[in-house]
């Protein structure tokens, strides 16, 4: 049988943890004069397994893109497997495989010729190939259809075959660009389990917006920020550094006679004052119906049953509370999206204005 | 070595896809008609003329094939995003370059290749040497590697299909008409202009089936040229 460990043995040499595969050293990446990503400093070592966890427009995929050789940096020092990526390209690509977000398949040609086509692009020798494909092949699960044409495959299959290209060459560092975009959850979970077996043998930097696929997959989080590494390490520790500045609760109610926009003023009248209550959010009412609100608090220390109390007394019905998801919050609160409007609102535009300005690059 | 891996791997593409086969036909066609025209209908040419004639002609079919087989070469990789695989290989850009125009290149050569029975009908029927045969397919695989190097330029600089057919159509047209230009001006811009033209000065003595060393320098080095400069495009691409 194939598992992760036999198609990728541990490196020569054996896994050295500690020893740093990707150093990166005041990063700035433009596009025109939009800055992208930077100062971005960082380091993730042998082994890991690192998730690049920000928003649309962060710079999860330019900062990937460049680990890849495929961008190279306005400036800035980026070295993989102790090799500069402007001076040592050809030697930073032979030892990255890189699955973007768009994977790179020739739809006109079978799975096994496209692996065979990959695998030979990454020097892998004639006498490896047919073992290497034929391994790969099955690690991914793609033995029913390597006689497809990709063209012909789903969205899934063909998620398989880009992930099956970048570690086909069996690479020092693996970077994933978004791997569970668009698959269904019985594919998400096999993705998370070939992601995982990766683990300790290889390197591998995997970006999401989706919080939860970070935290199962994932050793350690990078939380990415207008360019800039705006938090590390692992769940635990942002979970116990959040929590001493208190959590979020979720909140809908109803105000009978009321309007929506007045049950939530109510709402936010009464819990302001409340000793433990720090801020009150008013977001769009999560289901329709006269007078319901929605609202989030952000509270220091527990006192949602006095939440619930003071709300009922002032005539306000209670229809569901709840702390919000934990990672969810966490990641929220890191990036100050809770309740700086005007932040949010830069961030929108700036990040509109960098794809457009990367789709505009792209498409001259 | 990667370059011949990539030309693999487009030759498949070509001959998988009904592109290569349809522009092929398509050329072959046109080229069949203007001969017959010439051959059966005017009947007034010696057999060298008709086959510097056969050469003028075929240099026709052999540009427009040229542009419409390369358009695709590097435009449709960035337009459907597979130019990330060539661009994250341990590959120079060069070998990118060299392996699509191998690709596009051996393709025109076929094409050229499947003419021959032309040529061998007149060599039949009448009194043509085999150098005028032979030197006149050189000049056409010259001027069609050179073809294939503009529309590479140009299916580098977009990623559009048809806007790199045009911006190559254009960028041919101008280097074709230089010779126009070239009658326009005064002495000595000239004779520079008309020796930069594609076709006119430096096509016509293959044509007449005279091998003259300069002008098989012009084409490699006008190739050399563009293809130098399709590989700088895409060096740039990963600044920007």
């Amino acid at each position: 049988m194939v598992t992760p460990e036999s198609v990728f043995p541990a490196l020569p040499g054996s896994l050295i943890f500690g020893k740093p595969v990707i150093e990166i050293q005041e990063l700035y990446k433009y596009y025109g004069d939009r800055r992208a990503i930077g100062p971005l400093s960082t380091r993730i070592e042998q082994g890991e397994v690192v998730g690049l966890l920000g928003l649309n427009g962060a710079g999860k995929t330019t900062t990937l893109r460049v680990l890849a050789c495929d961008l190279l940096p306005t400036s800035g020092t980026v070295r993989v497997a102790g090799f500069d990526v402007v001076e040592r390209p050809d030697e930073v690509r032979a030892k990255v495989g890189y699955l973007p977000d768009r994977p790179p398949l020739y739809d006109d040609m079978t799975v096994r010729e496209y692996l065979g086509y990959a695998a030979k692009l990454r020097n892998v020798s004639k006498a490896d190939l047919s073992r290497r494909v034929s391994d790969v092949e099955e690690l991914t699960e793609l033995g029913e259809v390597r006689n497809q044409l990709i063209g012909s495959l789903s969205h899934g299959y063909r998620q398989r075959v880009g992930i099956a290209q970048s570690i086909v060459h069996r690479p020092e560092l693996v970077v994933l660009d978004e791997p569970i975009s668009g698959l269904d959850p019985v594919q998400i979970m096999e993705m998370r389990e070939l992601v995982r077996g990766l683990r300790g043998t290889h390197t591998v930097v995997v970006s999401s917006h989706i919080l939860t696929e970070i935290s199962e997959t994932c050793d350690r989080i990078l939380v990415i920020d207008e360019g800039k590494i705006a938090w590390s390490g692992t769940e635990a520790e942002l979970s116990s550094n959040l929590k001493q500045e208190g959590m979020r609760v979720g909140l809908t109610l109803r105000q009978a006679g009321a309007t929506s926009a007045a049950a939530a003023e109510a709402a936010r009248a009464v819990l302001s004052p409340l000793d433990g209550v720090r801020d009150v959010e008013i977001l769009e009412p999560a289901e329709p119906g006269e007078g319901i609100a929605t609202l989030r608090i952000a509270i220091s220390t527990d006192v949602r049953d006095l939440v619930c109390q003071t709300l009922v007394g002032a005539g306000l019905g209670v229809l569901q509370l709840g702390r919000e998801r934990e990672l969810e919050s966490m990641f929220l609160e890191l990036l100050g999206e809770g309740t700086d409007q005007p932040r949010r609102q830069r961030r929108k535009k700036k990040s509109a204005e960098i794809t457009a300005a990367a789709d505009e690059k792209g498409a001259s | 070595m990667r370059a011949l891996t990539i030309a693999r791997r487009e030759l498949y593409a070509y001959l998988r896809s009904p592109l290569g086969a349809g522009i092929i036909a398509g050329a072959l066609l046109l080229d069949g008609v203007l001969f017959y025209q010439h051959f059966s209908v005017d009947q007034k040419l010696l057999s060298a003329q008709l086959l510097t004639q056969f050469f003028y002609d075929s240099s026709a079919a052999t540009m427009i094939a040229g542009l419409l087989l390369s358009m695709r070469l590097l435009a449709e990789e960035r337009q459907t995003g597979t130019i990330t695989l060539l661009n994250t290989a341990p590959i120079k850009d060069r070998d990118i370059v060299v392996g699509k125009f191998l690709s596009a290149f051996g393709m025109l050569t076929l094409m050229n290749v499947l003419t021959i029975y032309m040529p061998i009908m007149i060599y039949l029927r009448g009194k043509v040497s085999v150098g005028h045969v032979a030197v006149g397919y050189l000049g056409m695989i010259l001027l069609g590697a050179a073809v294939v190097s503009i529309g590479l330029f140009a299916s580098s600089l977009v990623r559009s299909q048809v806007i790199a057919a045009i911006v190559g159509a254009v960028i041919l047209a101008s280097l074709v008409l230089l010779w126009a230009v070239a009658r326009a001006v005064d002495p000595p811009f000239n004779t520079f202009l008309s020796g930069l033209a594609i076709h006119h000065e430096n096509y016509r003595p293959f044509m007449n089936g005279t091998l003259q060393f300069d002008r098989v320098a012009y084409y490699l080095m006008f190739t050399y040229f563009f293809l130098l400069s399709a590989t700088k495009v895409l060096e740039a691409r990963r600044w920007r």
